[in-house]
């Protein structure tokens, strides 16, 4: 089981290579779309890569609440629990 | 109506030459080859498999997220209208040109072909969810011009003209109009294409339209020497910042030469074969001569269409004949597709570009590969760098499409600052990607 930073350092990476955000901004408490500056496509990119390397779906409906780095890190851990 | 003037002063671009001007100028004056066999697994089993793609990959220029979301094509358009934009003395919005009045006319032939055949190659192998969503807005032909339009802040409007291999010059006219009417004081104008791919080669294999001398690729792209035997395919962009003399005076811009006038026509005769006749063509180059209020005495090159196509050619000829008349006789007429290879929706840019240059410098490139020359063309076809004279310049550039468009530019050495030295461009050195950006 995969601790809570270690999903979000894959997580920072994958937004990192859709977004081009600096991986270290990318931390629980930060927006994905007022902090990091992510727009609403890049987000889709984001959110399908998360589907591959963490191996959970991501309904559109669920994906519209991960606000935050942090929703997402917890989304993939109870996906994954 | 009085007409404003509109001056070139600023030049971008990146060819199978190079990955600026600079390097494709000193090209075309040393009479390089641009054109190579494709090194491909894909391109074994064709018949034609000669081709020229770029000389510096866009993806080494750009940043690494924006150009995943660019479709090749508009990678190289953004690496020549950065150039050209920083070639200008321009700051990428910068307060030297108002929003308002700043517009956008870049070109494709066909557009986002690779992005449109790559995502339907992710949806058929790995389904649906796994498609870009940024697929759409990547493949439409107006994603290059969208896409720098937006960069640049251009407010004043974004346009895409699609005329098949006539399409940049389209862009170029349409900006010249832009500024005349008091539409815009700036148009970046240009075009590009970026196909180099199994379903082009395969199709223009199997219209026999591109040269299958794969035992000799340099030499495949020939116009006007009897062993023709069609185009070969070119990838790559060209961008012009298209500018009212009063603008550019204001603002102390160095001045490349000005566009004086454009004429299209269409030939009306069939989707691919030009007229025989040359009646559309030779119409075109008529209502440019019109538009600038020129004669055929006035005119010194014409940068030929010249694609080396069997028909193509000769056809080409028999019409610069009809607009010249006896004035032919004076006029150094060059294809630099021999070089450049066909860039399809950069070629009009391209070559306007180089037009313009020739004015510039005073020196019209050679058209390469000229070992007999097609008999009777009644032209004076240069085959090596060539000296023009002193005094007023005139140039026309030719661009024939299929479907039936000719679109003439008509370029002068007019208001023309002297020639500067291209190694100390600022866009000439390093990447304009991101210089292009730097204020």
């Amino acid at each position: 089981m995969a601790t809570t930073e270690e999903i979000r350092g894959k997580l920072a990476e994958i937004v990192n290579q859709v977004a081009g955000v600096n991986a270290d901004d990318v931390q629980l408490d930060k927006s994905f779309t007022d902090d990091l500056d992510v727009d609403s496509l890049s987000m889709v990119e984001i959110i399908v890569a998360v589907e591959d390397e963490f191996d959970v779906q991501v309904p559109d409906e669920e994906a519209k609440n991960l606000r935050t780095v942090g929703d997402a890190v917890a989304y993939i851990e109870r996906a994954n629990a | 109506m009085s007409s404003r003037t509109v001056v070139v002063t600023g030049l971008g671009a990146t060819t199978p030459l190079g990955g600026d001007v600079a390097t494709t100028w000193a090209g075309l004056l040393e009479g390089r080859s641009g054109t190579h066999l494709l090194q491909h697994e894909w391109a074994e089993p064709l018949p034609a498999r000669v081709a020229a793609e770029v000389a510096v990959e866009p993806t080494t220029v750009l940043e690494r997220v924006e150009a995943r979301r660019m479709d090749r094509s508009t990678q190289l358009a953004t690496v020549a209208a950065l150039e050209a934009w920083a070639d200008a003395g321009l700051t990428v919005k910068g307060d030297d040109v108002d929003p308002e009045r700043l517009a956008v006319s870049i070109a494709t032939g066909i557009g986002g072909m690779q992005t449109l055949l790559g995502t339907w190659d992710t949806q058929k192998e790995r389904g649906h969810r796994r498609v870009s969503p940024f697929a759409i807005p990547m493949l439409m032909a107006n994603a290059s011009a969208g896409s720098v339009g937006l960069r640049l802040g251009a407010r004043a409007g974004v346009h895409t003209p699609v005329a098949a291999c006539a399409s940049s010059n389209e862009s170029i006219a349409q900006g010249l109009d832009m500024i005349r009417l008091g539409r815009a004081d700036v148009v970046l104008a240009g075009g590009t294409e970026g196909v180099v791919h199994p379903l082009t080669m395969a199709t223009f294999g199997q219209m026999q339209a591109i040269s299958r001398r794969n035992d000799d690729p340099e030499h495949a792209s020939r116009p006007w020497d009897v062993d023709r035997d069609g185009f070969v395919l070119a990838e790559g962009a060209a961008m012009l910042v298209l500018e009212s003399l009063e603008h550019a005076r204001a603002r102390g811009a160095h001045v490349y030469g000005t566009v004086v006038g454009a004429g299209y026509s269409n030939d009306a005769h069939d989707m691919v074969q030009p007229d025989p006749r040359g009646l559309g063509q030779t119409a075109a180059m008529t209502k440019a001569l019109a538009d600038a209020g020129l004669t055929p005495r006035d005119i010194v090159h014409i940068n030929a269409h010249a694609t080396s196509t069997p028909q193509g050619d000769v056809t080409e000829a028999l019409s610069i004949r009809q607009a010249l008349g006896d004035d032919v006789d004076h006029v150094v007429v060059n294809g630099t597709k021999s070089m450049t290879g066909h860039l399809l929706g950069g070629a009009g840019a391209i070559e306007t570009l180089a037009s313009v240059l020739a004015l510039h410098h005073r020196t019209v490139p050679g058209t390469i590969n000229i070992d007999t020359l097609e008999p009777d063309l009644g032209i004076d076809v240069a085959t090596a760098t060539r000296p023009l004279g002193d005094g007023d310049l005139a140039a026309i550039n030719n661009s024939f499409g299929f479907g039936g468009a000719n679109v003439a530019v008509l370029v002068t050495n007019e208001n023309s600052s002297d020639p500067r030295d291209p190694d100390a461009s600022g866009a000439a050195a390093g990447s304009p990607g991101r210089t292009g950006e730097s204020a």
